[in-house]
C-alpha cells in the first residue's frame, strides 16, 4: 500500500457520560476508499467529524500527513467533507456553491470558471449553472455537494452516509458514480455508511464499528468471508450464527454433529460460534448429507429462494436458485472452506445484534 | 347546508364590525369638520394640519421614532446573538435561559415598568430617553428571540460548518452563509420589537426622563386635559403605520413558510 495520510491514535470521546469512542486507532492510506461502516450509535459520524475538525477528541492524537492536527479547526485542513444532507447554501446558485471555497482561497476569476464548469461536467451537470438549490432533485443536489467539495481538490474527501436520502435505483448508480471519480481524482475516500452492502460494493476497506470500537478491519472480502465475531458476521449479510465446539484443529461439532473445517489454532474442545452463510448451505436429498432436516419456511427473492430449514434443533437460513416446498425432508452439508470459526464473544460489543429490516 | 354558510358570514362579519368599530369611528371623526364628539359637521383634514403643525405632537413623533428605532436595533442584535449561542448550551442551561426570556413576556407591563424606575432611581441613573431606550430594550428582547430562534433551529449547524469545511473563517461563513438565511426571521423580530415600542405605554410612563413625551403618553397627558380631534388623526396615522408593519411582517414570515414548505416537499 501507499504511503500514511491519516492516522488516529487512541481517540477516545464522551458525551456527558455516554463514551461514544473508545481508545480508537486507524490508519489510512493515500488513495484508498476507506469505509467506517456500523449501526447508528456506533461512533462512526463521530469519527469522521473528528477528522473534519468538527469535534475534538477527549484524548488522543489525529496526524494528517505526519503532522498533527487534533487542534486545527476545519477551515485550516486540506481536506473537504460532503454532509449527509448536503447542507448546499440556499442563498446562492449551484455555480456559487461551487465557487465557495476557491473564492475564499482567492483565486482567479478565470480559474474559478473552469474549475465550475470541470467540476459540473464531472458530476453529469453542466446545464445547472445557474439554477438555484431549491430547484434541483436530491440526487442531483448531492452531485452540487460533491462538486462543491472537490474542486477545492483536498487531499481527502469525508462522506458522511451521502447517499442515505436518495431513493434505491439513484443509490446504486451514485455508488458507481462515486468509485469512479474516486479512480479519476486520485484522492482518499473515508467514507460513513450504515449501509453493509454500499460498503462492500465501494471500499478498499471496511472498519466495522459498534459501541465505539472498530470490530474488524479488512477488505470487502475479507469482512464477508471471514468475519472474526457474531457481531460482524450479523451485521454483514445474513448468517446462521450457531454455537458449537472445536473438537480439534480442522475439526468442530455443531449441533452434534461433526463438521470438517479449515480453521485451526482454537484449541482442543473449545467452545466457539459458527458462522455459516445462507448462499453455502448446500440442500441434498435426505441421507445425502451431514444431518437431515425439514423445510419449515420459502420466500423467493429474485434471485434466489430463501428457505429456513429445521435441523439438529436449529432454524438454518439457506439461499438456493432451487426451492424446496415447505414440509420436504431435506439434508444439509457445508463445504469446509465456507465453515468461518470465531472465539465466543469476549464482550458485548462483539455480541450480534437483531437488526431491524 | 346554504343556511349555515349565510349563518357563517353573518357571524365573520358580526365579529369583524365589533373588532374594529372603534377603529372605524375614530377613523372617521379624524376627518371630521367640527370638534364634537358624536356629531358629522363635514369632511376635513385640518385636524391632519392642525397635528402637523402642532410641535408637541412632533416632537412625540420624533422621540417615538428614535426609541422605537434604536431599542429594535439593539434588541434584535442582542436577541439574535442569544439565539445563536442556544444550541451550544446544554440542555439544562437552555432551557433555563429560555425561562428567564419568557418572563418578561408573561410579566404585567405595570410590574416591568414599576420595578425598572425603582432600579434605575436606586442606581442614581438619572430618567431621560436613554432609561426608556433601556427599558424598551429589555422587553423587546423576547419578541426578537421567538421571531429568531425556529429559523436558527430549522438551519442547524450543517451549513455553518459546510463553509468552515470550505475553508471560511468562522467570521465568513457566518456572514455569508448563515446571516442570509436567518434574514427574514431577523427582519420580523426587528419589526415586531419595533411595533412592541412605538405600542408601549406603561414601561415608558415609569421610565422617561421630564419632558420626554412619546405618542402614547402625550396622547395620554392630553386625554386628561381634554381631547382634541388631532389626536384622532394622529391615532388613525399611528394604527394605519402598525397595520402596515404587521402585514409587511406577515407577508415576509408567510414567504419564508412558503419556501420551506416547498424544500420539505421536494426532498
Amino acid at each position: 500500500m501507499s504511503s500514511t495520510l491519516v492516522e488516529l491514535e487512541h481517540i477516545s470521546k464522551s458525551y456527558g457520560s455516554k463514551l461514544i469512542i473508545d481508545d480508537l486507532s486507524l490508519t489510512i492510506h493515500e488513495n484508498e476508499f476507506v469505509t467506517l461502516l456500523g449501526p447508528s450509535g456506533c461512533g462512526k459520524t463521530t469519527t469522521l467529524r473528528i477528522i473534519g475538525g468538527f469535534e475534538t477528541p477527549d484524548s488522543g492524537r489525529v496526524l494528517f500527513e505526519g503532522r498533527d492536527i487534533t487542534n486545527t479547526p476545519p477551515n485550516h485542513r486540506n481536506l473537504n467533507t460532503v454532509f449527509q444532507k448536503y447542507a448546499l447554501f440556499p442563498n446562492m446558485t449551484i455555480a456559487e456553491n461551487i465557487a465557495f471555497g476557491l473564492r475564499i482561497s482567492k483565486k482567479s476569476k478565470q480559474y474559478i470558471d473552469d474549475k465550475i464548469k470541470y467540476a459540473l461536467k464531472l458530476v453529469n451537470m453542466e446545464d445547472f449553472a445557474d439554477r438555484s438549490v431549491d430547484s434541483i432533485s436530491g440526487g442531483q443536489q448531492q452531485r452540487v455537494a460533491i462538486a462543491r467539495a472537490i474542486v477545492n481538490e483536498p487531499k481527502l474527501l469525508l462522506l458522511d452516509e451521502p447517499l442515505g436520502a436518495l431513493d434505491l435505483k439513484l443509490r446504486q448508480e451514485m455508488q458507481y458514480e462515486l468509485i469512479r471519480l474516486k479512480n479519476e481524482l486520485g484522492i482518499t475516500f473515508i467514507y460513513v455508511t450504515h449501509d453493509q452492502e454500499e460498503a462492500l460494493t465501494m471500499s478498499d476497506t471496511v472498519v466495522v464499528m459498534n459501541q465505539g470500537y472498530i470490530q474488524q478491519m479488512g477488505t470487502p472480502e475479507s469482512i464477508y468471508n471471514e468475519p472474526e465475531n457474531a457481531f460482524v458476521a450479523a451485521f454483514i449479510g445474513d448468517s446462521n450464527i450457531i454455537p458449537g465446539f472445536m473438537v480439534q484443529d480442522k475439526l468442530v461439532d455443531i449441533l452434534g454433529v461433526r463438521f470438517d473445517c479449515v480453521d485451526s489454532g482454537f484449541g482442543t474442545n473449545t467452545p466457539v460460534d459458527v458462522v455459516i452463510r445462507p448462499e453455502d448451505v448446500i440442500l441434498g436429498k435426505p441421507g445425502e448429507g451431514r444431518m437431515d432436516g425439514r423445510v419449515t419456511h420459502i420466500i423467493f427473492k429474485g434471485v434466489h429462494y430463501e428457505m429456513e430449514v429445521m435441523a439438529g434443533g436449529f432454524e438454518w437460513l439457506v439461499q438456493s436458485t432451487v426451492g424446496h416446498p415447505v414440509g420436504e425432508e431435506v439434508s444439509i452439508s457445508v463445504d469446509p472452506f465456507n465453515i468461518q470459526i470465531m472465539n465466543k464473544p469476549a464482550s458485548e460489543d462483539e455480541e450480534a445484534i437483531k437488526l431491524d429490516e | 347546508m346554504k343556511k349555515h354558510s349565510v349563518l357563517k358570514k353573518v357571524y365573520m362579519a358580526l365579529i369583524i364590525l365589533f373588532l374594529y368599530a372603534p377603529i372605524l369611528t375614530l377613523m372617521v371623526l379624524s376627518f371630521n369638520e367640527g370638534r364634537t364628539m358624536g356629531k358629522w359637521t363635514g369632511f376635513s383634514l385640518h385636524w391632519y394640519e392642525d397635528m402637523f403643525a402642532d410641535e408637541d405632537i412632533m416632537d412625540a413623533l420624533k422621540n417615538t421614532v428614535i426609541i422605537a428605532l434604536v431599542s429594535a436595533v439593539v434588541s434584535t442584535v442582542i436577541g439574535t446573538l442569544f439565539c445563536l449561542a442556544l444550541p451550544r448550551l446544554n440542555n439544562k442551561v437552555r432551557s433555563v435561559f429560555l425561562a428567564l426570556n419568557n418572563i418578561p413576556l408573561l410579566n404585567a407591563d405595570i410590574v416591568t415598568g414599576l420595578s425598572l424606575m425603582l432600579m434605575f432611581v436606586a442606581f442614581g441613573i438619572t430618567l431621560s430617553m436613554g432609561t426608556v431606550i433601556l427599558a424598551h430594550i429589555t422587553f423587546c428582547i423576547p419578541y426578537v428571540v421567538l421571531s429568531v430562534r425556529p429559523k436558527v433551529r430549522q438551519l442547524g449547524m450543517t451549513h455553518y460548518e459546510a463553509a468552515l469545511d470550505l475553508g471560511a473563517t468562522p467570521w465568513v461563513a457566518f456572514f455569508k452563509v448563515v446571516l442570509p438565511e436567518l434574514r427574514s426571521g431577523i427582519f420580523s423580530g426587528f419589526l415586531m420589537a419595533f411595533t412592541m415600542s412605538v405600542d408601549d405605554f406603561i414601561v415608558t410612563h415609569f421610565t422617561r426622563g421630564a419632558g420626554i413625551n412619546t405618542l402614547s403618553t402625550m396622547i395620554y397627558g392630553q386625554v386628561r386635559i381634554g381631547i382634541r380631534p388631532t389626536v384622532y388623526a394622529l391615532s388613525t396615522i399611528v394604527f394605519v403605520v402598525v397595520f402596515i408593519l404587521l402585514i409587511a411582517s406577515n407577508i415576509i414570515s408567510g414567504k419564508s413558510a412558503t419556501v420551506k414548505a416547498r424544500r420539505k416537499a421536494e426532498s
